[in-house]
Formats: structure tokens, sequence, C-alpha cells
């Protein structure tokens, strides 16, 4: 009864995403208000019928009803209820409705937040949000029904997939699609400028916040993938240029490149074809990596059961979405045209020159994605491109993005020379590679890979600090609190995001460079010496946790005399998947983490244990963190919501139309 | 007193047959208590796992040979001991398994006339936006901003001169 | 509008184009290298009887199949049928290459279900499997009189596959020479 009303409740949600797709647009067009008005209550109303059917689907999960399909092949009487409530969305059908509840949390959010802004603007976005909303509604009841239910129930589930069952794959999905569905925002507010014609300023300010924030949770979510891969997947990766990682990699660098671009279309009225395209892109490759992760036409640890005809579904949509608003882009591309004139060494060069250099790095990364599928179209072959061709071609074209990332805030707008910004930065960057260098022979690695991660990360931290101290001297005679206080925290954003990167730099270096590894076979009583550690296997007993079975080992770990702490690696079992699983052992420092394994065991008796160093990893995430805090620091900026207000007195209709 | 003697030395024979006895075991003792690396040699264990980390899992779904349990993946590792063990280079093991598997094996796509796109793909597309940008830069450097009629630029000056010290404009 | 303007429009669609065609690909099958070139000698124990030993030199001159398959892989099953058909109906040699199988397992699934093999040998470690380029249960290769493999089949072989690819490419392999 419960999986009909929530299919029920599709329905119904799908019925008011037609309606504030459609009505509110006619309503724009014509410019009458009480078409347009549809457009709210309409995305109130199709938010509460999605949560409804959210619900429906959790309950069933919840108690375990195996007459609906969806919950029989993913959860089990026996998994914990955390599990149970977060396996809802650890399939295809259960992450569609997460989907399509995420854009419509969002299409709500955008309707309360944003009162103060035209009435036929509102209802544009609004429309296409509707679009997109009605688009993948469609796709879960057409081809991936969540309440399909399966007669006769089974008495058992076939459990969640173990490697789902952890603290970071819970909250990884929800974050990620946060993002997507967030870059939907930009993506409409980019339509409906092109739509309405009005593509200035004021139309720049309003998107900043919206996609700023929908950056920050794809920050996020990529960030806990990539933590969860490094100790769920047993040795210690955490980035693998799998397709449908790229497919989360390409739009949060187009969303970079875009929010960069929104910054200068607002203050300078330029690049609004560069922001309106990125808009577009940032939220077109969200879609393809949808595209990707469900069709099977890439092979991928994430992608979910495989489905040409689900596939085509998707591809249909993707066409129509950005096929339209392509040709929407390009009869207004004229009227994009113009906006300030500025010097060949400018900042706005110096972000122009941002944007085309994060263009091409997605392209290439998109390239190396993709090409396998056209050499086998082409029937010319099948190859792999994997991390040996992206780590080759990312890595160079990344490093004029950093070096400018330094040098671009210490430009002038419109007109600048080399000469002035030049002299205050060369100190710096010489004493950037010589910092490189010398930390680099310190850790006794001297490679061209550690010096170059080591002097750009160098850089980073170096131009940081000179800009903070340029920013605090320019208020001369102030006291240092107020200085402080004085600074917006749109550039206290871009400060902490900008020294997150060199953070992140610091530890994909040296964690690169350092790291080291030794498998060992130990027996209870055995030492073994490794990265100035001793380690004491003191033997394997067996743990039962609510839905495995596990060989936990203990190990202790001293340093000389000192007991620094005792791992317990496990072995897991999983019941009802018949799955093993390794539970890995971290002991997590500033400088490194150690990070213990264990393996088989061996026909004499004892145990393949693997003992992990990982110098500075722990950096890789304080860098994401540090680039999240920028991004909320950036979009809490209290000047957007004040400009916004003053800009447009309440209550006022835009009388432009077409 | 011979008997005496005798005791004395059987005694001490026994003591010292004891102590080399004991002495002898020792280092035994010692070793049993340190754990044996997996590998018999740890080097050219180093030498496999790193070329299996450039070799993909054929059966996996995208997995290195490396990083995958198949029984594949620990066959083809195997194959890379052996060879590596044999004294054949990493081009020879490359060409060994390329020869039976194709270049799907490798996940570092060789250069040939179908990838050549590929790899110089992303230089391409770099000098083609560096291109673009220094272009588009020097016609709009040529392009002339809007001109200000006089009272536009005296209510400019107004503005200007009327404003606190520190302008925000120029940092954020 | 621009013709210039319509240039990312007119990229997408292409790139569409090849999602879509992508769609009707399996990025899994992975095809052979050793088409069109000699097939890697071995010289195995026969199943049945260890002492007798059976290699590629042995069939020289004749047309025929050799299947890959073992006692646990369940896709074997489904094509096991086709395979006892073809070898009662005379119409090619099938030899089967036990692949990483425990020969009792192997002897009681030929006993359950019928044995289509005019010659099974045993691969126990999978060295002949690699030397031909073998990543799953069941493939199946097609070699001609001279030794050369003619054609690869991934997975079980259907009797679309038959009626359509084998028995054309055997007939034109057995008129040659």
């Amino acid at each position: 009864m419960i999986g009909e009303l929530g299919h029920f409740a599709l329905i119904l949600a799908l019925v008011l995403s037609l309606v504030q797709a459609i009505v509110p647009m006619i309503g724009a067009h014509r410019n009458r208000i009480s078409l347009m008005a549809v457009a709210r209550p309409a995305a109130q109303g199709q938010l509460l019928f999605l949560v409804f059917a959210y619900a429906c689907l959790t309950w069933a999960f919840i108690t375990s009803d195996f007459s609906v399909r969806l919950a029989a092949s993913h959860s089990h009487t026996a998994t914990p209820l955390m599990y149970k409530i977060t396996g809802v969305w650890g399939n295809h059908e259960g992450s569609l409705l997460l989907w399509a509840m995420t854009l419509s949390i969002w299409t709500v959010a955008v309707a309360i937040f944003s009162r103060n802004l035209p009435e036929a603007f509102m209802a544009r976005v609004l429309g296409v949000l509707g679009w997109i909303s009605a688009g993948f509604i469609s796709f879960t009841l057409f081809t991936s029904n969540p309440f399909a239910r399966l007669l006769p129930a089974v008495a058992e589930g076939r459990d969640l997939n173990p490697l789902l069952q952890d603290p970071g794959m819970i909250i990884h999905p929800p974050l990620l699609y946060m993002g997507y569905v967030g870059f939907s925002v930009a993506f409409a507010f980019a339509i409906a400028a092109l739509l309405s014609g009005r593509m200035d300023a004021a139309w720049a300010r309003w998107s900043r916040p919206w996609t700023t924030v929908a950056w920050v949770f794809l920050t996020a979510g990529i960030a806990v993938g990539s933590g969860w891969a490094y100790y769920e997947l047993g040795w210690g990766g955490w980035w693998f240029w799998d397709p449908v990682e790229n497919a989360s990699f390409m739009p949060w660098l187009l969303g970079t490149a875009l929010i960069h671009s929104l910054a200068v279309t607002e203050k300078r009225g330029a690049f609004r074809s560069w922001t309106i395209m990125l808009a577009i892109g940032a939220f077109s490759l969200s879609l393809l990596g949808t595209f990707l992760v469900r069709s099977g036409v890439i092979t991928s640890v994430h992608a979910f059961a495989v489905d040409p005809a689900r596939g085509l579904y998707i591809l249909a949509l993707l066409v129509l979405v950005i096929g339209i608003s392509l040709v929407l882009f390009a009869w207004r591309a004229p009227k994009l045209a113009g906006g300030g004139s500025f010097d060949l060494v400018s900042r706005d060069s110096g972000l122009l020159a941002n944007n085309v250099l994060l263009a091409v790095v997605t392209g290439s990364v998109l390239l190396g994605t993709l090409y396998p599928l056209f050499l086998d179209a082409l029937n010319m072959g099948k190859i792999s491109v994997g991390p040996p061709y992206f780590e080759a071609t990312f890595v160079p074209l990344m490093i004029p993005v950093v070096i400018l990332m330094v040098v671009a805030p210490f430009i002038r707008w419109k007109s600048d020379t080399i000469g002035r910004f030049g002299r205050k930065l060369a100190p710096a960057m010489i004493a950037s590679v010589a910092l490189g260098a010398g930390v680099a022979f310190a850790v006794g690695h001297v490679t061209w890979r550690t010096v170059l991660g080591l002097s750009l990360a160098a850089w980073v931290l170096i131009g940081s600090a000179q800009l903070l101290y340029t920013r605090l001297a320019e208020r001369r005679g102030a006291v240092a609190a107020a200085k402080l206080r004085g600074i917006p925290a749109a550039w206290w954003g871009m400060w902490f995001a900008h020294l997150g990167i060199g953070i992140f730099i610091i530890g994909v270096t040296m964690i690169g460079s350092l790291e080291a590894q030794q498998d060992m076979r130990m027996r209870a009583g055995q030492t073994t010496q490794f990265a100035g550690y001793t380690f004491t296997f003191r033997g394997v007993v067996g743990v039962d946790g609510p839905n495995y079975e596990a060989a936990r080992a203990t190990l202790d770990v001293h340093r000389g005399e000192r007991l620094i702490t005792v791992l317990t690696p496990e072995k897991r079992h999983y019941v009802a998947s018949q799955m093993p699983m390794t539970q890995v052992a971290l002991h997590i420092r500033p400088l490194r983490d150690l990070y213990v394994s264990l393996g088989d065991q061996l026909e004499d008796g004892s145990w393949l244990v693997s003992l992990h160093l990982k110098p500075f990893v722990s950096w890789i995430w304080a860098g994401c963190i540090l680039m999240g805090l920028g991004g909320i620091f950036a979009a809490a900026d209290r000047r957007y919501r004040r400009l916004a207000e003053r800009t447009l007195p309440a209550g006022s209709t835009s009388t432009q139309t077409s | 007193m011979r008997a005496e003697m005798l005791l004395r030395l059987s005694r001490a024979t026994l003591l010292t047959l004891v102590l080399v006895g004991v002495a002898s075991f020792l280092p035994a003792v010692q070793a049993a208590d340190e754990a044996t690396p997996v590998a018999d040699d740890p080097v050219l264990e180093a030498r496999v796992m790193d070329l299996s980390y450039k070799l993909r899992c054929l059966v996996c779904q995208n997995e290195s040979i490396a990083e995958s349990r198949a029984p594949l993946a620990l066959d083809l590792r195997n194959q890379v001991r052996e060879q590596f063990a044999a004294g054949k280079s990493e081009k020879d093991v490359v060409d060994f398994l390329v020869a039976r598997y194709g270049d799907f094996v490798l996940y570092t796509p060789p250069f040939k006339a179908t990838t050549v796109l590929l790899w110089i793909g992303p230089g391409l597309l770099l000098i083609a936006g560096a291109g673009w940008l220094l272009l588009r830069l020097r016609t709009r450097a040529r392009e002339e901003g809007p001109h200000l009629t006089d009272a536009e630029r005296a209510r400019a000056r107004a503005l200007l001169e009327g404003a606190p010290a520190d302008s925000e404009e120029q940092h954020s | 509008m621009k013709a210039k303007f319509l240039v990312p429009l007119v990229l997408f669609l292409a790139l569409a184009g090849f999602l879509g065609y992508g769609l009707t690909l399996n990025p899994g099958v992975v095809p052979s290298p050793l088409v069109g070139k000699p097939a890697p000698d071995f010289r195995l124990a026969k199943l049945d009887t260890p002492e007798e030993q059976f290699g590629v030199a042995d069939m020289r001159g004749q047309v025929w199949l050799l299947n890959v398959w073992a006692s646990w892989c369940v896709s074997c099953r489904q094509e096991h049928p086709i395979l006892v058909e073809l070898n009662r109906g005379g119409v090619i040699p099938v030899i089967g290459l036990n692949y990483k199988d425990e020969r009792k397992d192997a002897l009681g699934y030929l006993r359950d279900h019928g044995n289509p093999y005019a010659v099974t040998v045993a691969d126990p470690d999978g060295r002949v499997g690699i030397d031909y380029g073998v990543y799953g249960t069941p493939e199946t290769f097609l070699i001609d009189r001279e030794g050369m493999i003619r054609y690869k089949h991934i997975g079980p072989i259907t009797r679309d596959t038959v009626k359509n690819v084998l028995l054309p490419k055997i007939a034109e392999l057995s008129r040659a020479g």
C-alpha cells in the first residue's frame, strides 16, 4: 500500500513539474502575472509529493518490505538501521528519486530566497527547473520505477553492497547530487537570461551565491568520495581517473571557471558569453555524468546496473536540454558581445586566461575519458586510458593555472603592466623554487615531480601570505582588528580557497613521492620494523557484526619503547551477499597516516599483513576543506543580499520580454 | 682425588655443552620473533607491483592487476613476476601481454596512428586556446571604451572624490 | 545567427551521436589480437588419459574449434548442448581446453552433461589460457588447416552464431586447400 502511495505521489509530482515547466514560461512570454505566479506553488507542491514518495520508499526499506523489489535487492533484515535508510540511494532507482528530490529542494530554495528578483525572470528560472525535473521524474517513472513490486515477496533481501555500508558512502551521493543539482540552478539562470535577453551585471550577481554553494557541495562530495576510496579499498589509493570519477571532476573544473567568470561579469559586465557557456557546460557535464554511470557505455566500478534502454532515455534528455540551450545561445550570442574593454595585461585578461585554461583542462579530461568509446565506435580497436595518461596530461596543464591563480589577485583591473606586479612577485617566485627544492632535498626525494609540486605549493603559500600582507597594508593607520574586519567575506573566500589548493598540492606531492609499503607474513608474537615503528602482531580473533562475520587482527605499534597505538584491521565476510571486505586500520596524524590492512591467512597459519606509510595524506583532505570553507565565505558575503535588495525595489516586475 | 677431578671435569663439560647448546639455539629464537616479508624478493616484488599498476585487469570493472583480487589478475601478476625473475625487461613483459590481449591491457595508451589525437589533443587544445586568447585580447585592447560626455566626466569625478579611502572595487 | 556560434551545437551533436552508437557496443568485450596469427602451440595432458599428450600439431590439416571451458563456469552450461550437437552432427571437431579446473570436477561435468569434445586437454594453471589471451570462459577459437586462428568467439556460442558465423566460415575454410 505504502509503495503504491509513493508511486502515486511520484506521478503527481510529474504532473506538477510539467505545470511548473510550461505555465510560467508562457506567462513570462506573454507577461501575464497570473500564469507566472503558478511557478512557486507548483514548485512547493512538487517538493511535497517528492518528499512523500521518498519517505514511502524509505519506509519500505526500514520495515524490510521485500515485496518492493528495490528493498529486496538492496536491503536485509539484519542490515543496521542507518544502512537501511541510506540503502535507499545505494542503487539506480532510489538514487534517481534522491536526485529529483534534491532538485526540488533547490527549486523551492530558489523560489523562497529570490523574492526580490523580477517576476518574469523568476518564472523562467523556475520554468527551466521544472523542465529538468519533469525529465528526471519521467525517466524514473517510465524506466526505473523504484516502487516496482516483487510478487511473491521473498523472505529475505540480498543486502546492500558491503562497499556502501560505510559512513563515508552515506554522505557522498547526497553531497554530489546537491552539487550537480546546484549547477542546474546556474544553468536555469543562464537559460532565463538567454530567453529574456537580459544578461547584465545584476543577473550575474543573483547567480553567484547559488553557483558558489553548488560548487562547495560538489567539492565536498568529490573529497568525501576520494577519502572513502582511500580508507575503504584497502591499498590507500585516493584517485583513479575512473570514468565516473572524471564525470564528477569535469563539472567541478568548469564550475570553478564559472564562479570566476561570474565574478567578472558582475564587476565588469564582461565575459557574458563565457559565463553563459560555462553555466551550460557545467550542467551538461553533470548530465553527461549521469548518462555515463547508468547507460553501460563505459566500464567502471561506480556504474549502476547496465541498461542501454535507460541510457537511450538519458541521452534523449541530454540532447534535448543541451541542444536547446546551445541553440538559444547561438541565437542570443551576438547580443552578448561587448562589455568593457581591457588591456592585454590586466586582471580581466588574467581571468579570461583562467577560463580558457580550465576549459582546456576539462577538454583534455573529456578526451581521455571518451576516447576509448570513440575508437570502439569507429571500429579502430579497443584501448584503455588510465591514470598514466591523465597524470601525464592533467598535471602539466594545471601548472599555468596554479601560477596564474597566485598572480592574478595582484594585477589591476582593466590595465596594468607586467613590470609593476612582476617586481612585487619576483622575490616570491625565487623563494618558492628555492623552498621547493630545499624541502625536496630535506626529505631525500629530489625528483622533477617532487621539486615541481613543492615549488608550486610554496608559490601558493608565499603568494597568499604576501597577498594578505598587501591587503592589510592598504589601510594605513587603522587598527589590525579593524583592518581584518574591513576585508569583505568574499575576499576571505578567495584567499582560503586558493590557500586550500596549495595545501592540497603539498599533500598530493608528498604522498606520491614518499609513500611506502611493506607486505609481511605475520604470526602471533612476531614483530616487524617499518617506517621507524615496531609493529607487533598479537593474533586474530573472530568477531561477529550485525550482518557479517569478521577476522580481527590486533597490532601494537611502538616507537622505541613508547606504545603509539593499537590497530585492529579486519577481514569481513558479509553473510547475505557473500562478499569479502577489508576494513583498514588507520592511525591518523597531521604529518602521516599509518595504514594497515589484513589479508588472507596462509597455509602455514600466518597472516598476510600489509603495512603502508602515507605521508601528508591528511593535507589532501585539509586542502579540500579549506576550498569548501572559502566557497562558504564567498557565498555568505552580505553584499549579495544587500545589493540585490538595493538594485530591485520589492515588487517590481521587469517589463523586458523576449 | 681422581674421582673429584673427574666429577669437576664432567660438570664443566656438561655446563659447556649446555651453554653451547643454548647459544646455538638463541639466534633461531630471535629470528622467529621477526616477521618475514610475503615476497621472497622485495626488490623484485616492487618492480612487479610497479608494472602491475599500469596493466588493466580484463575481467574487472576498471581495476589494475595490482589492485584486483580476480584469479586472472593473480595469474597475470605471477606471469609478470616470473618473467622479471627470468631477466626480461619491462618492455618484454608488456609486449608479451599486448601480443595476447591487445592494447586494452595497457593503462597507458600506446602511441600509434589511432591514438595520435589522444596524445597530442591536450597540447593542441592548449595551443588553440592560447592562440584564441591572444587574438581576442589584441582586438579587445584595440576596441575603444565608451566615450564620456563632459557632464558624465564631471559626475564621475565628484563621485570618486567623495568616496571613502579604501577602494573596494580594486581588491575584491 | 552567425555560423560560428553554432559550432558548439554541432560538436555536441557529434558527441551525442557517438554516445548513442556507444549504447550498442559492449565495452567489456576485448577483441583478440591473435586472429589471423598462428595458434599458440601447446602440448598438454589429456583429461581422461593423463599419460597421453595432445597438441595443436595433432590437428594439422583439419579445420577445428578450440573451446575453453571449466566445470565452475556457469555460462558454459548454456552453450554445452550446442557443442554436443556440433559434435554429434560431425560438423567440426571440437577440442576442449579445460581451464583452471580440477580433473575430477571436469570429468564429473562431462559425465553429467555429455561430452562434446573429440579430445579434452587440461590446463590447470591457466598458462595456455594466457597464451591464447583467455580472460573469461567460455571462449572459442576457430582454427584452420594450417593452424591459424581465424575467429574468436567470446561468451557462450548461440545457435545464431553457429548459423550466421561459424558454419559459413567453416565452409569457406574447408574449401580452401
